[in-house]
């Protein structure tokens, strides 16, 4: 069997769901419309997630950025007070984050893709949905119920095959946005607690490159008292 | 005959591509059976725009059930591996 005919049998699983049974055909064209008059709403909500999450994907790529912009600071200071050590440091922290940016860039692409697949299903789900409207009405007022039950089990198979797709673009988007949200939590750890963050709290980096700089300071301090009391 | 693209909308093919989708999916049977992630995506891109060339749109106001679906096409190699042992694609 091939791939195609799998497809098919998943998706009319799902449709069978969607369709349920019942008796009086013109009950089952309402029952329908209501179903996807609340897909309609899911799909609407599912491209909210999906926008949200990639906001706060936006937001997050902000804060690595400003990480590396500090990591590179503190290389270029670590450089200055002589401290290869703790410029080494830094700019391993700084080639870490960037292994990161990349994922993120990525991660932020693939829900603009999922955002855009839902919206366009979201219009094609909103035609399709008026489409079965009118053919509803036009149903329940010209056919007898022995004719309707023919028309409605052909509108109502194909409007839930319509539905089948849409509902699993969207529980495939909401898997998406789960997988990620785990991610995302992941490196907002690393971005606060700092890979290179001693028990006390604060950057490691930041209080040696203080010691250094204070140091620098005592020295000069010391100079210029000296040449003072040599004169 | 009418082939619903997953998340592309539906498409009416005739026999002669019929038969040249039928040649891709068995090639993807293959690549799945073998995990060939790479020919997998080649050969099930190829079926979509083979089917997006040659096959003609459905009005979109038509609601019309189809006789062929072919999976969406970030479909993964995973995915594809589900739908064959009938888990479907989303557990419920």
């Amino acid at each position: 069997m091939g791939l195609l005919e799998r497809m098919s049998t998943t998706v009319k699983a799902k449709m069978s769901k969607i369709m349920g049974q019942f008796e009086d055909p013109r009950e089952t064209l309402d029952y329908s419309y209501e179903k996807q008059l609340e897909l309609l709403q899911n799909v609407k909500r599912g491209v909210a997630d999906v926008t949200t999450s990639k906001k706060r994907l936006e937001l997050q790529k902000a804060r690595l950025q400003a990480s590396l912009d500090k990591a590179d600071a503190q290389a270029k200071e670590a450089v200055k007070s002589g401290r290869d050590d703790l410029a080494k440091m830094a700019l391993e922290r700084k080639i870490g984050l960037q292994s990161q940016e990349e994922s993120l860039d990525q991660q932020i692409a693939d829900l603009e893709a999922e955002q855009q697949k839902l919206m366009a299903a979201e219009s094609r789900l909103a035609t399709k949905v008026e489409a079965f409207r009118a053919k509803k009405e036009t149903i329940k007022a010209q056919y007898s119920a022995a004719e309707a039950q023919v028309k409605v089990t052909e509108s109502v198979t194909g409007i839930s095959e319509e539905m089948a797709d849409v509902g699993l673009a969207v529980e495939r988007a909401e898997e998406k946005t789960e997988s990620m949200k785990a991610r995302s939590a992941a490196l907002d750890e690393l971005l606060e607690s700092g890979v290179l963050e001693d028990y006390s709290g604060g950057d490691r980096i930041d209080k040696e490159l203080d010691k250094a700089k204070a140091a620098g300071d005592v020295d000069a301090e010391l100079a210029r008292l000296k040449s003072e009391v040599g004169r | 005959m009418i082939v619903r693209i997953m998340g592309q909308g539906q498409y009416r093919v005739d026999a002669k591509l019929m038969e040249k989708l039928n040649v891709i999916d068995n090639r993807i049977v293959a690549h799945v059976s073998s995990g060939d992630e790479k020919e997998f995506r080649n050969d099930l891109v190829l079926l979509i725009s083979a089917i997006k060339e040659s096959g003609e749109p459905l009005d979109e106001m038509s609601i019309l059930s189809s006789e062929v679906i072919v999976p969406p096409q970030d479909l993964t190699l995973k995915e594809a591996k589900k739908i064959f042992s009938g888990q479907g694609l989303i557990e419920d």
